[in-house]
């Protein structure tokens, strides 16, 4: 059975692309526009892993985060944030919240595609 | 308290001059009583009372 | 004579024997150190010396003639007594403080020193003394003539009555004599003098009470009937003020005359300053004096009017205490009475003399003497005969003036007329005092002007004209002024008539004085000891501690010879024991004085021969310089700069803390500035991050996967192209604003025309519109709308308002409307559109840098930069518009933005 990934943006484009990229990797994936809708597709069958943006309205991704976290049920779905802001800061502030693993946008589609399976230990 | 009680004393000094002086006397010469000015009368009497003031504020215990 | 006068002549003796007694008996008690006079009590009673025979003989004579017109006289001081705990306690102080011997020596110490205050001082006291001791022989001579011519000698009255004033004269002299000068030390107290006053202050006032309680109720049936019969005899109107022949004016000024005089006569002055023991005496004072004053006119009325009743005439009514009792057939009431003025008179004589001795022997005759070098009185081996010797001819002169006076004058003058031209006289001495203690600008060369000119001019309005009414001067000189210009007139100066002699003198001369004192002392420069001296005094409180006067070499033998040849061998040793003690061992003649040792010989010079003679005295004994005025100046400079200095230095910390304060706002704001460019550059990186993404993430999508269909490859393409623009949009858009906002954008400002600017912005956002199917609904007057700016940038502003409203609207159905209006002052652009409306709250924020509008995100997201509406905003309000948002009319928002009219612009002056 395929892993389930969810892709979080607010960035058509760039949900397009990872949407893609996903397919292409043979994962089963799932769209959310902003943090609210991610939580919404959480419920009930929680995926495996989670490309996060942190840059959105409503609530922001650190948010979404810290949210998933606070859920035992939620525990399993791993995290990679996304971000356009580069700084160590942000960096720690989301691994501290939680997340697994942190790329920096622009990202090489190669890198986040291997990251990926190597996270959800396929291929 | 010397301050104060020189300040009332200056007070007194004040209020002795205007009541011992015009235009008060003027306001005090019109009265005649049984035929003589009663102004010798206001003036020894006035004197009188400034006199007993001063001594009051002077030598009234507990203000030093 | 007769056996009354007689027994008058032998009481009068005893009389002055026990005061004689009296005195030496509190000397001696004195020197043993137990003061019988260490008591309010008995101060109060010596500052009742201020009643003479002028109350005791005048204040009858005035009542009689003048109803209550004798009261000023006695209110004065009253009002001044109630100053004693604050004014007169300040000048007690200093004088304690400072050693001062007479009211000639404080105002010379004041003005630094002066010789020349000193001497004029002196000078004008005396002249105001002669007819106040001229008054009180007077009083005494026409007391023992109405007591001999009561006795029927009328023969021997005649040959004798001119010698009685001179017996009495002499007498007094040799009394004051032998009472007032048997120390050399004009501050040490004299007590005994000051016992024997006090006792003449009861004296005086029993006899007046006697008589006064004789006349109301032996006389009289009581207060009652002493009033029913004057008002019977038709003197009712003699105790209304009409009955006082004095006008308002009068009344006040003669308060204020006495006030002063009860402090700055000389024997006032020495009685309430220079004999006061202890401080703390005034205050039971302030209120005991002005009582006594109260008691010891009660009877002034009654006496008067019972003389005035029972046939006396005005004239005689100086006399009217002696004679009623006398004509009445009480002899030993009369005895009594004639005692009480004996009493009056010889204690008023008594420290008169003894203040005007010292004054002409410390302040005028002995300087003078010191400063002529021929005379080497410096070198005599012993001073105090001389000094002494200058004292007792001091009182002989005042005496032989007093008769002189009154033989030329006195005898056609009333008691009282006599004692004003003394108040008048010493009042000029009012405002070098009161100033001088209050003022530290007054200065010496005021002082001098001022008591010269108001003592010149008191010569002239009161003295002359008193000559000429005892016919030693032509009439004329009053009735038609000298030479005969009325404006002169002594009595009327520059023609202020109508008020009593003595109020017209003391308003001109004290003007003068004081306007002159004041005057001079703006325009004169002190000397350096001056300015010191005003210091000590005006500040005394604080300066209790006075700086050493003397810098020099001396040697403490020279001091010593000069202290034995000055205060005499004993009074000198002990000094010498004193300062042997204060070191713990004897002084060696041969030794240095330091500036202490200097500074307390000159003191004690200074109560001996005061302050302007032992100045000079030490000048001439110190060798070397002295300290003086200009090194004193130099530390007193110092201190100054020591004070600036630390004035500054507080002024620099209060500057340093402010200055902090500022760089600390600065750098809150600098920090605010740097969190806010940072978030910028976040905001910007993150900005520039995520066109960049797609772009990378698309290219390497269509590299890496070469078998994508052509259609879907199209798409991506298409993205890349898009992000793209959508980058070089933001790259544009933020050097744009950079440049705004550091000032280095270049502006092309002209004339334009607002209404082809927003054609232009119409027609380029044509393609954007149609493309996203929007209905532009354009409504722009033919008539021009002249504006200044820069047009591109404005066409710039409208587009960008056009492509907002565009990507908010609806789809389909979209409308936009754009509206160019005239308004007051202003054209008015506005852009609405049929979108969800900007709410309120957010109406300000939308203009902020990288503020998305968030419309309905059913759409795509807008691919703005953020940065649009902040432009917009910077250009408007460069050529000073104004931008907001408001609703539409449409349903959505209205941007708006307006653009001042061009005035100038020729279309509008058509």
């Amino acid at each position: 059975m395929a892993k389930r990934v969810l892709v979080v943006d607010d960035e058509p484009n760039i949900v397009l692309s990872l949407e893609f990229l996903m397919r292409r990797a043979g994962f089963e994936v799932q769209v959310a526009r902003s943090g609210g809708e991610a939580l919404k597709a959480l419920e009930g069958e929680p995926p495996d892993l989670m490309l996060l943006d942190v840059m959105m309205p409503e609530f922001d991704g650190y948010e979404v985060c810290e949210r998933i976290r606070a859920r035992p049920d939620w525990n399993k779905t791993k995290i990679v944030m996304l971000t356009a802001r580069g700084r160590e800061a942000e960096r720690e502030r989301g691994l501290a919240l939680g997340a697994d693993a942190y790329v920096t946008k622009p990202f090489s589609t190669r890198d986040l595609v291997d990251q990926v399976k190597r996270m959800l230990e396929v291929g | 308290m010397l301050e104060r009680r020189l300040a009332r004393l200056v007070a007194l000094a004040l209020t002795a001059l205007v009541l011992l002086n015009f235009p008060t006397l003027a306001l005090v010469d019109r009265a005649v009583l049984g035929g003589v000015p009663i102004l010798p009368f206001y003036l020894f009497a006035v004197w009188g009372a400034v006199i007993g003031l001063a001594a009051w504020l002077i030598e009234r215990p507990g203000e030093d | 004579m007769g056996a009354l006068a007689t027994a008058a002549v032998l009481v009068s003796l005893l009389y002055l024997g026990l005061l004689f007694a009296l005195a030496s008996w509190g000397d001696r008690r004195a020197e043993r150190g137990r003061s019988v006079i260490a008591n309010p009590y008995v101060y109060t009673l010596s500052l009742a010396v201020y009643c003479t025979a002028w109350t005791y003989f005048g204040s009858v004579g005035v009542a009689a003639a003048q109803g209550v017109g004798f009261l000023p006289v006695y209110l004065g001081p009253t009002l001044l007594a109630f100053l004693f705990v604050g004014f007169v306690r300040k000048i007690l102080v200093i004088a304690k403080a400072y050693g001062i011997t007479s009211i000639a020596d404080f105002a010379s110490a004041r003005y630094g020193k002066s010789g020349t205050v000193a001497g004029l001082v002196t000078i004008v006291a005396l002249v105001g003394s002669i007819p106040y001791i001229s008054l009180q022989l007077k009083a005494v001579a026409t007391g023992i003539g109405l007591l001999i011519a009561h006795d029927g000698s009328g023969a021997v009255l005649s040959g004798l009555g001119a010698d009685t004033a001179l017996i009495v004269t002499l007498l007094l002299a040799a009394f004051s004599i032998l009472f007032g000068t048997r120390h050399i030390d004009a501050t040490e107290h004299h007590q005994g003098m000051v016992l024997a006053i006090a006792f003449e202050s009861i004296v005086k006032l029993v006899c007046f009470l006697a008589v006064g309680v004789f006349v109301t109720w032996g006389l009289f049936g009581g207060p009652f009937d002493l009033l029913d019969r004057a008002r019977e005899a038709g003197l009712g109107d003699r105790l209304g003020f009409a009955g006082t022949r004095l006008t308002a004016a009068d009344w006040f000024v003669l308060t204020l005359l006495s006030g002063l005089a009860a402090l700055l006569l000389p024997r006032q002055f020495q009685v309430v300053v220079i004999e006061n023991l202890e401080i703390g005496h005034v205050k039971r004072a302030s209120w005991l004096f002005p009582l006594y004053l109260l008691v010891i006119n009660l009877f002034v009325l009654p006496i008067a009017l019972g003389g005035l009743i029972l046939g006396g005439s005005t004239r005689e009514a100086d006399s009217f205490v002696l004679a009623l009792p006398l004509v009445h057939g009480q002899g030993w009431l009369a005895l009594l009475a004639f005692l009480g003025g004996l009493s009056a008179a010889t204690a008023m004589v008594i420290v008169e003399t003894v203040a005007v001795s010292t004054m002409i022997s410390n302040d005028l005759v002995m300087p003078i003497l010191l400063r002529v070098g021929a005379l080497g009185l410096a070198n005599k081996p012993d001073l105090t005969r001389l000094i002494l010797g200058v004292r007792r001819a001091g009182i002989l002169l005042a005496l032989l003036g007093g008769y002189l006076f009154f033989h030329g004058v006195g005898e056609a003058m009333g008691l009282v007329s006599i004692g004003y031209i003394a108040f008048a006289g010493v009042a000029q001495f009012a405002p070098l005092l009161v100033l001088g203690i209050a003022w530290k600008g007054a200065n010496r060369n005021g002082a001098v002007a001022g008591l010269l000119a108001g003592f010149l001019v008191w010569l002239y309005t009161l003295v002359l004209p008193s000559f000429v009414t005892a016919g030693m001067l032509p009439g004329s000189l009053v009735a038609e002024g000298p030479f005969g210009f009325d404006l002169l007139r002594p009595t009327a100066l520059f023609g202020l008539s109508g008020l009593n002699p003595v109020s017209h003198c003391a308003i001109w001369s004290l003007a003068v004085n004081t306007g002159l004192l004041v005057l001079v002392s703006l325009l004169t420069r002190p000397s350096d000891l001056e300015r010191l001296q005003a210091i000590l005094f005006v500040d005394v409180e604080q300066s209790r501690r006075t700086p050493r006067l003397w810098r020099g070499e001396a040697r403490a033998g020279a001091l010593q010879e000069l202290l034995v040849r000055f205060l005499g061998r004993p009074a000198a040793d002990a000094v010498w024991r004193t300062e042997a003690a204060r070191r713990g061992r004897p002084l060696e003649p041969d030794e240095a004085a330091d500036a202490g040792l200097v500074e307390r010989a000159e003191r004690q010079l200074a109560r001996a021969i005061g302050a302007a003679s032992a100045r000079a005295v030490i000048a001439s004994a110190v060798r070397g310089e002295t300290v003086g005025p200009d090194a004193l100046m130099e530390i007193l400079d110092e201190t100054q700069k020591v004070l600036e200095y630390s004035r500054r230095l507080e002024q620099k910390s209060n500057e340093l803390e402010a200055a902090t304060a500022e760089l600390r706002r600065a750098n809150e704001r600098l920090q605010e500035l740097d969190r806010l460019k940072d978030d910028f550059l976040a905001t910007v990186s993150h900005e520039l991050r995520t066109p960049l993404t797609s772009i990378r993430s698309f290219s390497e999508i269509l590299l890496d996967n070469p078998d994508l269909d052509a259609e879907e490859r199209a798409h991506f393409l298409r993205i890349i192209t898009s992000e793209s623009e959508r980058l070089t949009r933001l790259i544009n858009d933020v050097l744009d604003l950079s440049k705004i906002e550091s000032g280095r954008m270049d502006w092309q400002v002209a004339p334009a025309d607002l209404g082809e600017i927003v054609r232009a912005a119409v027609r380029a956002a044509e393609g954007i519109l149609t493309e996203r199917a929007v209905a532009l609904e354009v409504a722009i007057p033919a008539e021009p709308a002249p504006v200044v700016c820069d047009r591109d940038r404005v066409v710039q502003v409208v587009l960008n308002l056009l492509s907002n409203a565009s990507k908010f609207v609806p789809k389909p159905g979209g409308r936009v409307r754009i509206e160019l209006l005239r308004k007051d002052g202003v054209f008015e652009v506005r852009v609405e559109d049929n979108g969800p409306g900007v709410p309120p709250a957010q109406r300000e924020v939308v203009f902020e840098k990288f503020h998305q509008l968030t419309g309905d995100l059913n759409t795509q997201k807008p691919t703005g930069t953020g940065l649009g509406l902040t432009i917009s905003r910077q250009i408007v309000e460069r050529f000073g518009g104004r931008i907001w948002v408001e609703d539409s009319n449409l349903g959505g928002a209205a941007l708006c933005f307006t653009l001042p009219i061009d005035e100038a612009a020729p279309a509008l002056a058509a």
